[in-house]
């Protein structure tokens, strides 16, 4: 009984927040105006109903991925976010726009999903060479190698008259989301729910490499999976919405705390939980200083680092 | 009487001075001239500032890899100045003078900084990588209610503060140049009393109460100090994380010192001349401008891996 708990507040709240997120923004809409009103109808399908769509979709998908990043470096405070991810998806797209600016946006997204890919192997190998005793240092690492992909992007971006790009990408954000601008977050949805039918497999590469072979994982296979799929996601988030830190890494924290680790049962949760945690973010955004709107990402930014606070100076008494 | 390397920084600081204001130099002499010996004068104060603040940061946390802009300092003070703005608005902002919105963010500053990280130093002084960490999720999270805010003030209102917002070598305000300078002096006649003093604190909490030193107060104090040099730094040119970082390390290595009567000067020293000589070259001869700031992030950020990596933390 109680293991659907969760799952049916997840759903609720969801659909709350749909709602809510339908019905508020600058342009007027109620419900019995939609079905007399035409040019509402219109606003529902092309900004409204997408825009609430890009937040579920970008939120699950990163929350997800968080996960993933976490099991696969054995560690509960890294997301791509933090971990350069993000960053070099970036530095593949300027260097699309750069040199090729005619490519159409499917190859751009490859480029920077190929980018994103070298980013993710590149930390992977970084924690490698790690000590396995100080497990902060991998936080520390990520956020500092994320630092330096991001100056050398800055640079590029500075002598390319580029910033502009930068700035965009730089803060996730949900207002320039309209019907034909945000299909491909349906892919990184697409991805995750993939993701999901390789649950058990990731919970078992958790356990470090060793042990997982021990018990007849091919891990090789799953850190493949996993690694691929955090970029695709990465990329595919960055160049529709832009960045949204921390959802990756609070989202899985919380749930892990009340649900534990078992990834078939949790994932469900985790990218509702992050769906809604984004979802909320930008409801937030537009509310705030009504009727100019302020990125989710910023939003997020704040709260996330709030609860990541919480997690680290309030670990000892669970850890 | 001088240890001969700091002469040697000091001779090098200034012959690089001497090329930063000569290079080059045609048309009508005493305009650029004028106008390069206030930016000179910028970048040393930022420099000695920057410098200064690493070395007393570390000695306070016992460590060789912290400095105040990796804990957030900077991002801290970026958020004081984006909430005067806020609360006083635009019009209110300009209206009042330079000195006195220095001294006001200086101050706030220094009682934000004093609160936090004074927090930060007693609950995890132990555990060194824990006090990066919050220190670094706090300069996020600092840096994310700033943008917050910032999008909360009128675009008219936001030209007023968007100066402070990248390493900037270029936009440098006069008034706040001499604010710093005598900051600066003040600061340098404390330390050059203390400098024993802090030897002792840099053994430790434990042994330096021990030895007979109210440790608490001092660090207070030296907080406080930190806090200022870090407005300094910041006001003038805005963050530039790494720079400390770098600086510190080549200081110990260049004096394999433990007394800071001989480290405090060559940071001081080292961190101005690399200023100095990245903004020539990169003005002067690559003709990139606000560039340095960027080459000074990624070569820093290496170095931190480096260390770490190495182990050196502790």
């Amino acid at each position: 009984m109680h293991k659907t708990r969760p799952y049916a507040w997840t759903i609720a709240t969801l659909l709350i927040l749909s709602g809510v997120s339908i019905f508020v923004g600058v342009g007027d809409m109620t419900f019995s105006g939609l079905w007399l009103n035409p040019s509402e109808m219109q606003l529902l399908l092309i900004s409204r109903g997408p825009r609430t769509f890009a937040a579920l979709l970008s939120g699950a998908s990163i929350a997800v991925s968080g996960v993933i990043m976490q099991l696969l470096v054995r560690n509960k405070f890294v997301e791509p976010g933090t971990t350069g991810t993000t960053e070099s998806a970036m530095l593949g797209l300027l260097l699309v726009t750069v040199f090729a600016p005619q490519w159409p946006i499917f190859a751009k997204m490859a480029v920077a999903a190929l980018t994103a890919l070298l980013g993710v192997l590149g930390f992977v190998f970084l924690v490698r060479k790690l000590p396995p005793q100080r497990p902060l240092m991998i936080p520390i690492v990520g956020l500092i190698y994320g630092g330096i992909l991001g100056a050398g992007a800055t640079f590029i971006a500075y002598q390319a008259d580029l910033i502009q790009y930068i700035g965009v990408w730089m803060s996730g954000e949900f207002s320039g989301v309209l019907a034909g601008r945000y299909e491909l977050l349906w892919l990184a949805g697409g991805l995750t729910l993939l993701a999901y039918f390789s649950a058990d497999q990731f919970t078992v590469a958790g356990l470090g490499r060793d042990t997982s072979r021990a018990l007849g994982l091919r891990y090789g296979y799953v850190l493949a999976l996993g690694v691929s799929t955090v970029a695709l996601v990465s990329a595919l988030v960055v160049v529709t919405v832009g960045m949204l830190p921390f959802v990756g890494l609070v989202v899985p924290n919380i749930v892990s705390r009340i649900m534990g680790d078992n990834l078939r049962q949790s994932l469900p949760v985790v990218a509702g939980l992050g769906a809604g945690c984004v979802l909320l973010s930008d409801i937030i955004g537009r509310v705030a200083r009504f009727p100019y709107e302020i990125p989710a990402g910023t939003v997020f930014g704040i709260l996330g680092a709030a609860v990541f606070l919480w997690l680290l100076l309030g670990r000892r008494s669970h850890v | 009487m001088f240890d001969k390397r700091l002469i040697v920084l000091f001779i090098c600081l200034a012959l690089a001075s001497g090329v930063f204001l000569t290079w080059g130099l045609t048309g009508r002499i005493w305009f650029i001239l004028e106008l390069r010996s206030v930016k000179l004068v910028a970048l040393i104060s930022v420099g000695i500032s920057i410098g200064l603040a690493t070395v007393l940061f570390q000695t306070l946390s016992g460590n060789r890899i912290l400095t105040p802009s990796i804990m957030g300092f900077d991002a801290l003070f970026l958020l004081v100045q984006t909430s005067f703005v806020f609360s006083l608005g635009g019009v209110g902002y300009a209206g009042l003078s330079d000195l006195t919105l220095f001294a006001a963010n200086t101050l706030v500053m220094v009682v934000a900084a004093v609160a936090l990280f004074g927090m930060i130093l007693r609950r995890s002084r132990k555990d060194i990588h824990l006090m990066i960490l919050v220190g670094v999720v706090f300069g996020l999270m600092f840096r994310a209610i700033s943008a917050f805010l910032q999008r909360m003030i009128n675009p008219s209102e936001f030209s007023y503060i968007q100066g402070a917002m990248f390493a900037q070598f270029s936009a440098i305000n006069g008034i706040e140049l001499i604010a710093s300078v005598v900051v600066l002096v003040m600061i340098g006649i404390w330390l050059a009393r203390h400098c024993a003093v802090l030897d002792v604190v840099a053994l430790g909490r434990d042994t330096a109460r021990g030895l007979g030193i109210n440790y608490d107060r001092f660090q207070f104090t030296t907080l406080c100090v930190i806090a200022a040099l870090v407005s300094v730094s910041t006001a003038l040119v805005g963050p530039i994380t790494f720079l400390g970082l770098l600086v510190s390390t080549l200081a110990h290595s260049l004096m394999k010192s433990h007394r800071h009567a001989l480290i405090l000067p060559a940071a001081a020293l080292i961190s101005a001349l690399v200023l100095v000589v990245g903004q020539t070259y990169f003005e002067r001869i690559m003709r990139l401008q606000s560039t340095l700031s960027v080459a000074i992030e990624f070569g820093g950020g290496l170095l931190f891996l480096i260390l770490l990596a190495r182990g050196k933390t502790l």
